[in-house]
């Protein structure tokens, strides 16, 4: 397994707010992690990320990467697009997307002309200050930030969260168009909607544990699960 | 008139001083959350070391010499301080500067005493630059307005046209989101107090002579840079310019202003008695209370504009 994390605990100050969490990412595949709010699947993500302490195992390629800093983590090779976006606001578009290079000019799979063709936008707007640009904008600009630090995995939190329809739509297709480049994808969502379609497997968290773990095709028929663990 | 324009020339010259302690102590207090206390006795030890190799060496090898030994001190103090007491929340960063304050003054009071240095303008720069009205510039503070613009264009390119700039912007913004993006936070930490220390020996150098080189320097720069930091707004270095330049004014004209708050009213045919409390507040020459004036200001800017004159957060 390219991810397995296993017994994986995490406190803010005196709450218990992952108690046990075990779960695994293979290569090349797309797995999502769903639940309502507050549940604790962005402390997932930081724990895995080193932005939280975590207490217990995270295998990365077979490394323990449990309570390594953000920075080696992200440099083992795992990408992260928080739930906030984060976008650095003083900073120009291109410089923003400037900073996911790990070191200044080194290219992977990812370069600028794949985003500004993917995404015209900021094509446009590459040299305004990243802090007047859309939400949808915004959130556009966070996941290829990432990218272009050129992540095998990527862990993106709620990326769909506040948009249109329409630009819900697009955030599926890079998704996609990441999956394709051979890129894993840890994926944290609330709806259904984009993780139904396009993901292998997933995971429902509530109460800081896993509570059910299946195919897409297995959770479209638990309706139990649904009601109990994720409509709202 | 001539009070005027030459007010405006030393309030430009203290405030650029300002701007170069205020610059590295907001870099510092917006990236780290933490307000270095000890900042204005880098500034100190930064003349006591421009002293010591002005009389070992020379003052122009002094100009480097002493911030950098000012920067090392700051990478020591926050590789093996501040990072160490940095688990245990902000208010024990504080306490630790809090009590670096304490350790470097006494320091310096064991090594050179408590009375003055005699640390003085070098020979090559003690002249009248120019003469306005009949008084004399003298051409040392000149040379203090380029060293304090040079420093301030020297970190505007740093800031806007390095890489390492672009993660210190990042960084005082989102840090942990620059850690995520693989970037080593710590170390940009390091580097920013560092330099910080690095500019308030600078301004050791070129204030030591100006001012005075003895212990009380530090608690006399202390404060009015803390009250810069607070006007200016955090996170944003053209508000800490600003302050500063507002601050450097405001002290220097405060002192050769005789008049008082009842001169103000008097044209308005309010005039005060003499005789009870307020009336007394009242009649007090701005000039006596020059010093209160900073303090006064950062209480008002507390009051009607928390975040600062164009500070991009609130805390």
């Amino acid at each position: 397994m390219m991810l397995e994390v296993s017994d994986l605990h995490a406190f803010y100050g005196k709450s218990h707010i992952l108690q046990g969490v075990n779960l695994t990412v293979g290569e090349g595949e797309i797995v999502s992690l769903l639940g309502r709010n507050g549940v604790g699947r962005s402390t997932t993500c930081k724990a895995i990320m080193g932005l939280v302490d975590p207490i217990g195992t995270v295998r990365y390629r077979d490394r323990n990467i449990a309570g390594l800093s953000a920075n080696l983590v992200a440099r083992m090779g795992i990408g992260y697009v928080p739930e906030d976006r984060q976008i650095f606001p003083t900073l120009t578009v291109r410089q923003n997307l400037m900073l996911g290079l790990k070191r200044a000019g080194r290219f992977g799979r990812w370069n600028f002309d794949d985003v500004f063709r993917l995404f015209p936008n900021l094509a446009e707007r590459q040299n305004t200050p990243a802090g007047v640009l859309s939400g949808g904008e915004q959130q556009m600009l966070t996941i290829c930030r990432t990218l272009m630090g050129d992540p095998d995995l990527i862990l993106i939190d709620e990326p769909t969260e506040g948009l249109a329809p329409r630009l819900v739509e697009q955030v599926g297709q890079l998704l996609e168009e990441i999956a394709r480049r051979g890129v894993s994808i840890f994926l944290i969502e609330q709806k259904l909607t984009i993780a139904l379609q396009i993901s292998h497997r997933l995971y429902v968290m509530g109460h800081g544990r896993i509570v059910f773990h299946g195919t897409p095709a297995d959770i479209s028929g638990r309706a139990d699960i649904r009601r109990e663990w994720l409509e709202v | 008139m001539e009070v005027l324009l030459v007010s405006l020339l030393n309030g430009l010259v203290y405030g650029m001083l300002l701007f170069m302690l205020a610059s590295g102590l907001t870099l510092i207090f917006s990236m780290m959350g933490v307000l270095n206390f000890a900042h204005g006795s880098i500034y100190m030890l930064g003349a006591y070391f421009a002293y010591e190799s002005t009389r070992w060496i020379g003052f122009w090898s002094a100009l480097l010499i002493a911030p950098l030994l000012c920067g090392a001190i700051g990478a020591a103090i926050e590789i093996w301080g501040l990072r160490r007491v940095h688990h245990n929340g902000h208010i024990a960063e504080l306490l630790f500067t809090f009590g670096l304050v304490f350790i470097i003054g006494r320091s310096v009071q064991m090594a050179w005493g408590m009375l003055p240095m005699p640390y003085r303008v070098p020979a090559s720069l003690d002249f009248p630059l120019f003469t306005l009205y009949g008084l004399q510039f003298p051409a040392y503070r000149g040379f203090m307005l380029l060293i304090s613009a040079g420093m301030l264009g020297g970190i505007w390119l740093l800031l806007k046209r390095t890489r390492v700039g672009m993660i210190i912007q990042a960084a005082l913004t989102h840090p942990g989101m620059t850690a995520a993006l693989g970037h080593n936070v710590p170390l940009v930490f390091t580097i920013v107090f560092a330099g910080g220390c690095f500019l308030a020996g600078l301004a050791g150098v070129i204030g030591g002579n100006y001012q005075s080189t003895e212990p009380g320097i530090a608690d006399a720069m202390g404060p009015i840079v803390f009250v810069v930091v607070v006007f200016g707004g955090l996170g944003s270095l053209a508000g800490c310019f600003i302050a500063s330049i507002i601050m450097g004014m405001v002290v220097t004209f405060s002192v050769v202003i005789d008049a008082s708050i009842a001169d103000l009213l008097r044209p308005i045919g309010i005039v005060p008695r003499s005789d009870d409390l307020l009336g007394e507040i009242l009649t007090v020459p701005v000039a006596r209370i020059g010093a209160l004036l900073p303090l006064l200001m950062m209480v008002l800017i507390l009051f009607f504009r928390p975040r600062g004159l164009l500070g991009t957060r609130d805390t």
